[in-house]
């Protein structure tokens, strides 16, 4: 008796504490709905989500980073870089497929060379991944020459092609009598790789190494966790999961510049802690991530429509974010 | 100082450590405090210096009721506990940890140096220890750092000093200086509560015994008028039988032969085999090697020579990855920091050495998970309240018995373990051994590296003695002794 007594206890406040980002997420929501017509509209809550499909992806990508007891400062750089590479290929005459595939290969090798890095040239995750950032940052600009590459999706000849760049950022899943819905894509791939995530951390052996680096590296290694491989890993999806949600950025603006994506390493770690996330490694959830990048993108959204001034926007979800880790703190 | 602690009770959430616990201590004795892992020794310590706090009962000292509301009260009052987890500031020098917070400054806040280093080099000397002042504490050894905070308690004017088990990482000669310092502090009215596992050491050293079990008090008696089989039968309340569980060796083949391992200054020519169904003990000095041959063998610590060879076939071991390839286990002497995944659950914790064998290519199989870890919970009797129970929450006796199974459900063919019983009770201590004989008799070779001399004794076919890293000898354990072994183990030849 005594020990069902003390597991149902735990399992309470467990609850809780799991679930305690999607609480504040569907309060915010309720309480930005009261106020404005405007922001409890289907489109709008569709918009919403496409909004968050950025972060969402990098979010994603980091928790898997955070999650092994490191840290990448350098998706923003990521981001721009892959998709200033897709861009430039695009704009002289590779077919669009191509061009993705190197992107996204591209991402994943920019993020790898963070991963060996950390592990093969023992820096810090911070300063590995600082200076990776100014580096894919700088590189960016070079190829550039600091200029904007425009006019995508007119440079792809084939129509196939023209329409499998556009699709990714601006195309909706229609569906439903009279087509009334349309989800956009942005939006089923979040939660596509979402599942995704959710079954390679929890239900792989792959998970399980990534959780186990980050709680004790040490002990992970003495039972013969190749912790070298699996930070490698980490970073490796972490670019990858940049330079996607890069492509989707510039299928969308129809343009890809140097200088996107900056200051998104900080909306993504931001996310990863409000979901719960330990910083220093070993615990926590996709969801949680999930509600982290939602409650962001929820602020950001929802107090544009209510007119609140850019500078006040930035103040709040500082109280927010602070708020949140506090109370999830306590626990 | 005479403190009298009586009717103690605490409870952690629905969890009840004290129950009418209570202890008494006088002026000037050293009292010993024994109870098995969980039986509340440590807390009841930290109520008295007011780390956590009582829920009823009553401290009295010198017949005045207190109520410390924090350690550092109580360190004013004279109180000093030196806990078993170090507590220490690793990056700095071993002089600024001495005066961490009670800084000797000249004006303005500026630190005295010199009067710093020689009120350092002063307690030091009392206590015949030889660390310089500017070392980084990270560069001593663990039994170094025990000392640096010994000598921190001996620096304000403890009139009662707690020790939680301070000589489980000492050498030898540490542990001898040790106590000629604490009968010094005995003769000028020091009173020392000791907390230790070690019967040998309490019956050389204490006044007086108490013994406190599941979180109540038993009983106090003298050490005069109580032998070694009395205090365990008040510890865990009925006869154990003997300490150390018999065996029939059944000596198989060679499993695993050690050819000349060298490491440039740690180890040198390490030689010796081990066969199926053996326990093959190695006793040594701390710091005499043994933990970094161990740790060679497994992958940790490359080597510069020397051959390794299991089943007669010549193997490359280059990371632990590779040596449980290879057949072997090893459990660490560290468990906190090495041996587990603190934070993790029990199920964690066995499941990450065993992941091929509870999934298929690479995707978990939530079956082969509950089996393999209810199996291994039973098997191993870990006290806990479920496989999601968290590591961090267990006794050490419990923590280890996970190390222990997280490595048998792996079927080793080599079972090293390190110091496998340091810092747990002697309820524990016999299961372990249990799981020891049951390996061996199942031919397993294991490896058992210990500092405590009757457990090797007790336990091992042979003995293997190292010293400053090469072997010594290699004894028979029918031969052996403490004698013979300490001679070894100090340089001398038989």
């Amino acid at each position: 008796m005594g020990k069902n007594i003390e597991k149902n206890k735990m399992n309470i406040g467990t609850l809780i504490g799991e679930y305690g980002a999607f609480i504040a997420l569907v309060l915010l929501v309720v309480v930005i709905s009261c106020v404005s017509p405007e922001f409890r509209t289907g489109s709008n809550f569709l918009n919403l989500l496409r909004q968050a499909s950025f972060n969402g992806l990098i979010a994603f990508g980091m928790t898997c980073v955070i999650l092994s007891d490191g840290i990448d400062l350098s998706v923003g750089s990521t981001f721009a870089l892959s998709a200033i590479i897709c861009a430039e290929l695009m704009i002289h005459g590779t077919p669009a497929a191509v061009a993705i595939l190197v992107a996204l290969l591209a991402g994943t090798a920019l993020g790898m060379i963070s991963g060996v890095l950390v592990t093969k040239g023992r820096l810090q995750p911070f300063i590995a991944t600082l200076i990776t950032m100014t580096a894919y940052r700088g590189l960016a600009l070079i190829i550039t020459d600091g200029k904007p590459v425009s006019r995508l999706a007119a440079s792809v000849k084939s129509a196939s092609g023209a329409f499998l760049f556009k699709v990714l950022g601006k195309g909706n899943f229609v569906f439903g009598p009279n087509d009334a819905i349309s989800v956009p894509i942005p939006a089923i791939i979040l939660v596509v790789l979402l599942l995704v995530f959710y079954f390679v951390l929890h239900h792989t052996t792959f998970g399980r190494r990534i959780y186990a680096t980050g709680s004790n590296e040490k002990c992970a290694k003495l039972v013969g966790v190749n912790t070298t491989k699996i930070k490698i890993a980490v970073y490796s999806i972490s670019g990858f999961m940049s330079a996607l949600a890069g492509l989707i950025m510039i299928s969308r603006v129809d343009s890809a510049q140097p200088t996107l994506g900056e200051g998104y390493e900080l909306d993504a770690i931001a996310a990863v802690a409000l979901g719960g996330t330990s910083m220093s490694g070993g615990r926590g959830k996709i969801v949680g991530t999930l509600a982290g990048v939602l409650i962001i993108a929820v602020l950001n959204n929802g107090l544009n429509i209510l007119g609140v001034s850019t500078y006040y926007q930035e103040v709040i979800k500082a109280v927010v974010i602070l708020v949140a880790v506090l109370s999830d703190r306590k626990r | 100082m005479n403190i009298e602690m009586k009717g103690i009770n605490k409870s952690f959430g629905s969890n009840q450590v004290l129950k009418d616990a209570g202890f008494l201590l006088k002026d000037g004795e050293v009292h010993a405090l024994m109870g098995e892992n969980g039986a509340g020794k440590s807390t009841l310590m930290k109520i008295l210096t007011g780390v956590y706090k009582k829920d009823s009962g009553t401290i009295k000292i010198d017949g005045k009721e207190v109520h410390f509301k924090s350690p550092q009260e109580a360190e004013k009052a004279g109180i000093v506990f030196i806990y078993q987890e170090l507590n220490v500031l690793f990056d700095l020098t071993v002089e600024e940890n001495l005066f961490m917070g009670k800084e000797i400054t000249k004006h303005f806040g500026i630190c005295d140096k010199k009067a710093m280093r020689a009120k350092a080099k002063e307690v030091m000397d009392k206590m015949g220890v030889e660390i310089p002042v500017d070392a980084v504490m990270s560069d001593l050894s663990v039994g170094q750092q025990q000392m640096v905070e010994i000598c921190k308690a001996l620096m304000v004017d403890a009139k009662v000093l707690i020790m939680d088990e301070p000589t489980a990482a000492l050498t030898e000669r540490e542990t001898e200086s040790l106590f000629e310092v604490m009968k010094a502090l005995r003769k000028k009215g020091v009173s020392i509560v000791y907390i230790s596992h070690r019967m040998e050491e309490i019956f050389e050293l204490c006044d007086r015994i108490t013994i406190l079990r599941d979180g109540s008090y038993i009983g106090t008696e003298k050490i005069s008028d109580i032998d070694m089989d009395g205090v365990v039968r008040m510890m865990i309340g009925r006869e154990i039988g003997e300490r150390f569980p018999k065996r029939e060796s059944k000596i198989g083949d060679v499993v695993l032969k050690v050819d000349g391992l060298t490491k440039d200054k740690l180890f040198h020519d390490v030689s010796f085999e081990v066969r199926a169904g053996e326990v093959l003990g190695v006793a040594g000095l701390m710091g005499a090697g043994r933990t970094e041959i161990m740790r060679s063998i497994f992958g940790c610590i490359p080597k510069d020579h020397g051959s390794i060879y299991i089943d007669g076939e010549k193997v490359r071991i280059k990371s632990p990855e590779q040596a449980i390839k290879a057949g072997i286990g090893f459990i660490t002497e560290d468990r906190k920091t090495e041996g587990l995944l603190l934070e993790k659950s029990i199920a964690d914790n066995i499941e990450i050495a065993n992941l091929k064998s509870v999934s298929k290519k690479g995707v978990l199989s939530k079956k082969k998970e509950k089996d393999l870890v209810n199996k291994e919970i039973e098997e191993f009797k870990i006290k806990c309240f479920g496989a999601w129970h968290e590591c961090n929450n267990l006794s050490g006796g419990n923590q280890q018995k996970v190390v222990l199974a997280k490595w048998i459900a792996t079927n080793p063919k080599i079972l090293i373990l390190d110091e496998p019983t340091r810092g747990v009770d002697i309820g524990a201590k016999k299961e372990i051994y249990n799981v020891i004989n049951q390996m061996a008799s199942m031919g397993v070779a294991v490896i058992m590296v210990s500092s405590e001399l009757p457990e090797v004794l007790g336990m091992s076919d042979r003995i293997m003695v190292v010293r400053e890293g090469e072997v010594r000898g290699i004894l028979d354990g029918k031969e052996a002794d403490q004698e013979k072994i300490m001679t070894l183990a100090t340089g001398g030849t038989l």
